[in-house]
């Protein structure tokens, strides 16, 4: 019998996930990848995987699995969800051995959007394009994680003999969510930049993996909103037409047509995807240099918190480091 | 050397730079992005991740631990500085193309838009060469110029329902041809009977960026044909080599 973890409920929008599908931008291949970069990088850490492996990403819909065929260890990291393993409540942030037969149960709690669930092992599937991410709109990848599924597992690893909370990383939730202006900042005026400085903002439930949807004051464009479509990056403010700006997430096309007024850093943006429909935010301006080093901040906090002592098999941080430098780099179109 | 103006360099995020040449659909503009493109590959610099030309620009995602903005954005200024001649197009691409209002269910409409017999709108649509100018939106959309100025109507207003899988389109003077069924706010002309992307295919987008691509019509039993010898996994278009 093949070991993994049998899927006995899904709710919509639960995906694997990967570093990405990169490569293929300029056939205009979705990147796709985690919504929340540093806490899928964390599971698969904690798990003892590479930095870019492929891990389970559940959204507030949640998921219930059991394992089937092996005890299966596995890391979680999530932003407040409620997980219990055979009915017993576990931290939101741990690593546990999920016995035979038993059942693990992740659900949304008062806060968060997705949680990451890393297997001490190798998640076994089919690749396209070089990357196991799901891209639900395209069905690059796989149309996504529904119940009856088997996750099926190879070269596993032996999980932790008790379940262990892990240290928690990452800024407060209240700060203001930094961004880079640009590249479409000259088709706002002064009085509509302050207006986009202003706020609030509110996270739209027209929200998904795609963009989320901002409610607020209507942004004007000083010289219309159509431009000739270029790149669009991961966390990149558009404008479109009703002045209300759609945030670029892990699913965008790679491409667009509408003025962008500026990037959320890359250190804000796992922070800005754990945010719910609901949720209110300002943003604040950043340099290209502050952003860099919020950036080296937050991924060396996320590896400290990641090697605090405890017992089990957590890669100690000076492996970890060696992992995270290898991971970070893809050369260009190979 | 040339004047700064050349090209403006502008910041998407910290881990994304965009290189523009123009605002326009313009086949020079263009060729500039793809010959910057094609150096920034060639120089294979530490730390870019990957590199997306556009219509007018190349967007250059990289790795800000890795290697910095100013030593991209000088690495650029280089390779602009050396006057890289565009890459000529490699191939010549003919696509059968249905236009049958059947299956080309917006053809209609365009012809009452133009003012235009639909068999004029056929003819004006398959009597073009066009640029693959990009890809885009979704997986092997590709968008072409050339498009006739008699067909140049704008986009829609609101988005229509998603298309039928590897459908032509028209939009915003443009043209487009899909891969997978989506909705969109352009209008559906024709369907080619080829697939723009293909797993199986090595390698798997048929058509490059720079390419020439014509459309050969082809009636309603034809398409059906050659549809179902696309979906047995043969290649239906044409291609003639340039270089």
């Amino acid at each position: 019998m093949n070991a993994g973890l049998r899927v006995l409920r899904a709710g919509p929008g639960v995906t694997l996930q990967d570093a990405g599908r990169w490569g293929y931008l300029r056939y205009g291949v979705t990147p796709a990848g985690p919504m929340d970069a540093l806490a899928h990088e964390a599971a698969n850490l904690a798990a003892g995987g590479a930095a870019g492996a492929v891990a389970l990403e559940i959204s507030v819909g949640g998921l219930d699995v059991v394992a089937e065929g092996a005890e299966i260890g596995v890391a979680i990291v999530s932003s407040g969800f409620r997980i219990a393993l055979d009915g017993t409540a576990l931290s939101g942030d741990c690593i546990a051995t999920i016995a035979a037969g038993h059942t693990m149960s992740i659900r949304a709690g008062a806060v968060g959007a997705w949680a990451y669930l890393a297997p001490f092992g190798r998640i076994d599937a089919q690749a396209e394009l070089g990357s196991l991410s799901m891209h639900v709109r395209s069905g690059m990848g796989g149309g996504g994680i529904r119940a009856g599924d088997l996750i099926a597992l190879a070269e596993l690893r032996p999980g932790p003999s008790a379940p262990q909370k892990l240290a928690q990383f990452g800024a407060a939730r209240e700060i203001p969510i930094r961004f880079v202006a640009g590249p479409q900042d000259d088709y706002f005026d002064a009085a509509n930049v302050a207006r986009f400085l202003e706020g609030p903002w509110r996270i739209s439930a027209r929200s998904d993996r795609m963009a989320y949807a901002l409610e607020g004051p209507r942004i004007a464009h000083a010289k219309g909103f159509n431009i000739v479509s270029d790149g669009v990056a991961f966390g990149a403010i558009q404008i479109p037409g009703d002045g209300l700006p759609l945030v670029q997430m892990a699913d965008r096309a790679p491409t667009g047509g509408y003025p962008k007024i500026g990037t959320v850093i890359a250190a804000d943006l796992g922070r800005f995807a754990q945010m719910r429909p609901g949720a209110s935010l300002r943003f604040v301006e950043a340099t290209v240099e502050q952003a860099v080093s919020a950036w080296r901040a937050a991924r060396a906090q996320m590896i400290g918190a990641l090697a605090t002592p405890h017992a089990g098999a957590t890669p100690s941080s000076e492996s970890l480091l060696t992992q995270n430098l290898v991971g970070g780099v893809v050369s260009a179109r190979e | 050397m040339r004047s700064q103006a050349e090209y403006r360099v502008l910041d998407a995020g910290e881990r994304a730079l965009v290189v523009e040449f123009g605002s326009t659909v313009d086949p020079q503009i263009n060729g500039k992005a793809l010959a910057l493109d094609a150096a920034l590959s060639e120089a294979r610099v530490p730390g870019v991740r990957e590199t997306l030309p556009t219509y007018r620009s190349l967007m250059i995602h990289y790795d800000p631990l890795v290697v910095s903005r100013a030593e991209l954005v000088a690495r650029v200024a280089a390779i602009e500085a050396a006057h890289v001649a565009a890459p000529e197009p490699k191939a010549r691409w003919l696509l059968p193309c249905c236009y049958d209002p059947a299956i080309a269910e917006d053809i209609g409409q365009i012809a009452e838009m133009t003012t235009l017999a639909i068999d004029r709108v056929v003819a004006l649509h398959a009597g073009a060469a066009y640029r693959v100018y990009m890809y885009g939106f979704a997986p092997g959309y590709c968008y072409l110029g050339g498009l006739p100025d008699e067909l140049a109507v704008s986009r829609r207003a609101a988005v229509r329902a998603p298309t039928p899988q590897n459908a032509v389109l028209i939009g915003g003077g443009l043209s487009l041809v899909a891969t997978i069924s989506m909705p969109t706010g352009w209008y559906v002309i024709g369907r080619t009977p080829e697939r723009m992307y293909a797993a199986r295919r090595s390698p798997p987008f048929l058509v490059d960026v720079g390419d020439e691509l014509r459309f050969d019509p082809v009636d309603r039993a034809t398409f059906e044909t050659l549809d179902a010898r696309a979906l047995a996994g043969e290649d239906i278009a044409r291609r003639e080599a340039l270089r």
